[in-house]
């Protein structure tokens, strides 16, 4: 039996006439690194309030290990939170950071100097200790709230946007970072992010969110090759996933997707369920899954658009069917805008979602 | 690459260097008496000589002898200086039968203000603090009828204090004034208090209350030490408008503990005798003074704890 660090059971939450969330349910299991992801707004981050005791539910339980702390005040749900903005106090030292709410919990100094020494030493902010936070930079200041919740000896970490406030460089550094910090603690850890490369790069799973509803919860690559609806289909990768509306037709015995009057044939695809001539669907292909001037099954004529060189990868926009597609190829090979080209799909790998329900087929 | 030299290094070549250099260079000039110069520093100066000239006025009077100032020239300097009217304003000017000039008045409005101050700062910045952190049921509704209570004119409240004070037995005592003004106090502090909790990072509250601390531990361990400004603010509110009080101040106390504009306007206002125009400007001057030392020595402050909070990452 697997125990689970973190229920959520049937949890509403509405300020007045807005709900928030939904009879939600979610269950974290011990040691599991649990992203949500969501951009602004989708109740992501009032789901962790809820959990870290913030916020009050209007209905439903909330357990963490095993125990309903639906009522319970924040510090006594065994959680640590590190926040966006980071949150020190700025008129107290790290030290004082640190060992703030030790004090409050009136832990005897001899204990509270050995959680701090040791919180220091795996974040590498000893040299720091006596300083006031205005005095250190971005990435530093998040480490100290981290080891605010490191010194708690908690088993739940609760992250709301915490490298939301860093440029770019640090926010991979401490990505990392937290990364390395789970694998050495093996601590619970919720983190939510509207930053889908954090939460492909960290998650165990990934729970993305609308609305206040869960579209999908599961491991990073499930999601990232097998979306369940066309919202988690658009709103993982970068650039987005390509979409065609189109039909199902029985051409010859094989099933086709027709777009505009071309013809793709969807028998590498693994559809879930019959696959009925005249439904309306959308065919979704990712920019990698798309092959140019490489042998393939069937090929499709079109045109370059535009090029845009990234490096280690090179990003082709091209017309296909009377629609604009993105092709992901390697750095090296450079095409020039208006050159004929013949491309061919990986259909295995694409996704195929109902029209009207948006959901998978 | 003689060019690159030559923008690098000004001395290489003196002839190049004469041409680049003819045109305009380094700051533009700015004539100072430009259209513009004149409008401002003239609007200026007239502004501020018209609002000193009073005071210069007084301090002159009040360092005139009364044969001088009989001569009525308002404007001219003292030609012998005394120090004679603030003396007597400060220990020997008559109200009706005291005959112990402003000092008493000093000491009760220092004894009503000091208290009142404290008083309501204090009520005040938890209220803000439980307003602006502690989302409690019917807190907007408090909080207008809180704020309405700024906007009733002081005149309709007065008769029904005076009763309820009388029947508590505190009428014409320190104590009842003391109460009244920190009543009064109340509305505008607390919507000054409540602005500034509400201007601080929500997350900071959501961090200590993880860390387990209280209603109060959170106020005196994480809002006071973040709030040193607003205190300032709201001190040199309460300083100033308490101690310029004069109808609360006439209505509420016995005569024995008249503040001090209450004996300032009873010392310009006799009736009896000669008056004395000297001792009459020495005596506002003093009554003025603690309102205008306080705006000097924390108005300073007061700007520099702004600045403070606005550079704080």
């Amino acid at each position: 039996m697997t125990i689970n660090s973190v229920s959520v059971r049937d949890l509403s939450l509405s300020f007045g006439a807005v709900t928030v969330l939904e009879t939600l349910n979610l269950d974290v299991k011990d040691g599991e690194f649990l992203v949500l992801l969501g951009s602004s707004g989708c109740g992501k981050s009032t789901l962790l309030n809820c959990i870290a005791g913030l916020l009050d539910v209007s209905e439903g339980q909330i357990f963490i290990k095993d125990k309903n702390v639906t009522w319970e005040e924040p510090k006594d749900r065994g959680i640590g939170m590190v926040f966006q903005s980071y949150a020190l106090y700025p008129q107290m030292t790290v030290e004082g950071n640190l060992s703030f709410g030790l004090k409050v919990a009136k832990l005897p100094q001899a204990e509270i100097d050995k959680r701090v020494a040791r919180a220091s030493e795996i974040l590498q902010i000893q040299p720091l200790l006596k300083r006031k936070p205005s005095e250190l930079s971005g990435g530093q200041r998040q480490r100290v709230a981290i080891g605010r919740a490191l010194v708690r000896d908690v088993d739940v970490f609760l992250f709301d946007e915490p490298l939301s406030n860093l440029d770019a460089k640090l926010r991979s550094e401490l990505r990392v970072e937290i990364k390395r910090l789970h694998q050495s603690l093996k601590n619970t850890m919720i983190y939510v992010t509207h930053d889908q490369i954090e939460a492909l790069t960290l998650a165990d799973r990934i729970a993305v969110m609308k609305s206040g509803v869960i579209q999908q919860l599961a491991d990073p690559m499930t999601i990232y090759n097998m979306p369940e609806n066309l919202f988690v289909a658009g709103f993982i990768g970068s650039p987005s996933m390509n979409f065609f509306r189109g039909e199902i037709k029985d051409k010859g015995g094989r099933k086709v997707i027709e777009i505009n009057g071309v013809d793709f044939a969807m028998d590498a695809y693994p559809a879930r369920g019959p696959m009925e001539a005249g439904r309306k669907v959308v065919l979704g292909v990712r920019p990698e899954h798309v092959k140019v001037d490489e042998p393939g099954e069937e090929i499709h004529d079109a045109i370059v658009d535009i090029e845009e060189p990234m490096g280690a990868d090179n990003l082709l926009w091209l017309k296909l069917a009377g629609q604009t597609i993105s092709v992901r190829i390697a750095g090296a090979r450079r095409y020039a805008p208006g050159r004929a080209v013949k491309l061919s799909f990986d259909m295995s790998m694409a996704s195929v979602f109902d029209a009207v329900t948006e959901n998978r087929v | 690459m003689a060019e690159v030299v030559t923008l690098n290094n000004p001395s290489a070549k003196a002839g190049t260097v004469t041409k680049l250099a003819a045109g305009p260079k380094g700051k533009k000039p700015r004539p100072m008496l430009s259209p513009r110069n004149i409008m401002i520093y003239g609007a200026l100066i007239f502004a501020a000589a018209y609002y000193l000239l009073p005071l210069y006025v007084m301090v002159v009077t009040s360092l005139k002898g009364m044969p001088e100032v009989r001569l009525g020239n308002i404007f001219s300097p003292p030609l012998e200086i005394t120090f004679e009217p603030w003396v007597k304003a400060w220990s020997s000017a008559c109200t009706g039968l005291n005959c112990d000039g402003l000092s008493r008045g000093f000491w009760n409005s220092v004894r009503i203000t000091i208290p009142s101050t404290i008083v309501s700062i204090a009520i005040a910045s938890i209220n803000g603090y439980a307003l602006a952190n502690w989302r409690f049921k019917g807190a907007d509704l408090f909080f207008t009828i809180l704020i309405v209570g700024a906007f009733i004119p002081y005149q309709v409240m007065i008769y029904p204090i005076v009763i309820v004070l009388r029947e508590m037995g505190l009428y014409g005592s320190l104590t009842g004034l003391i109460i009244v003004h920190s009543i009064f106090g109340m509305p505008i502090l607390t919507l000054l208090f409540r602005n500034y909790f509400s201007s601080l990072p929500e997350e900071l509250f959501k961090a200590a209350r993880v860390d387990g601390a209280g209603f109060w531990t959170i106020y005196f361990k994480i809002m006071l030490p973040m709030s040193l400004p607003i205190f300032v603010v709201a001190m040199i509110l309460q300083i100033t408008g308490i101690w310029n009080d004069f109808l609360l101040g006439v209505v509420f106390t016995r005569p024995e503990y008249y503040p001090m504009t209450v004996q300032l306007n009873n010392i310009v206002n006799s009736v009896q005798g000669v008056k004395e125009y000297n001792v009459n400007m020495a005596a506002t001057i003093l009554t003025g003074a603690v309102p205008l030392i306080v705006y000097f020595v924390s108005g300073r402050l007061f700007v520099r704890g702004i600045a403070a909070g606005a550079v704080k990452g």
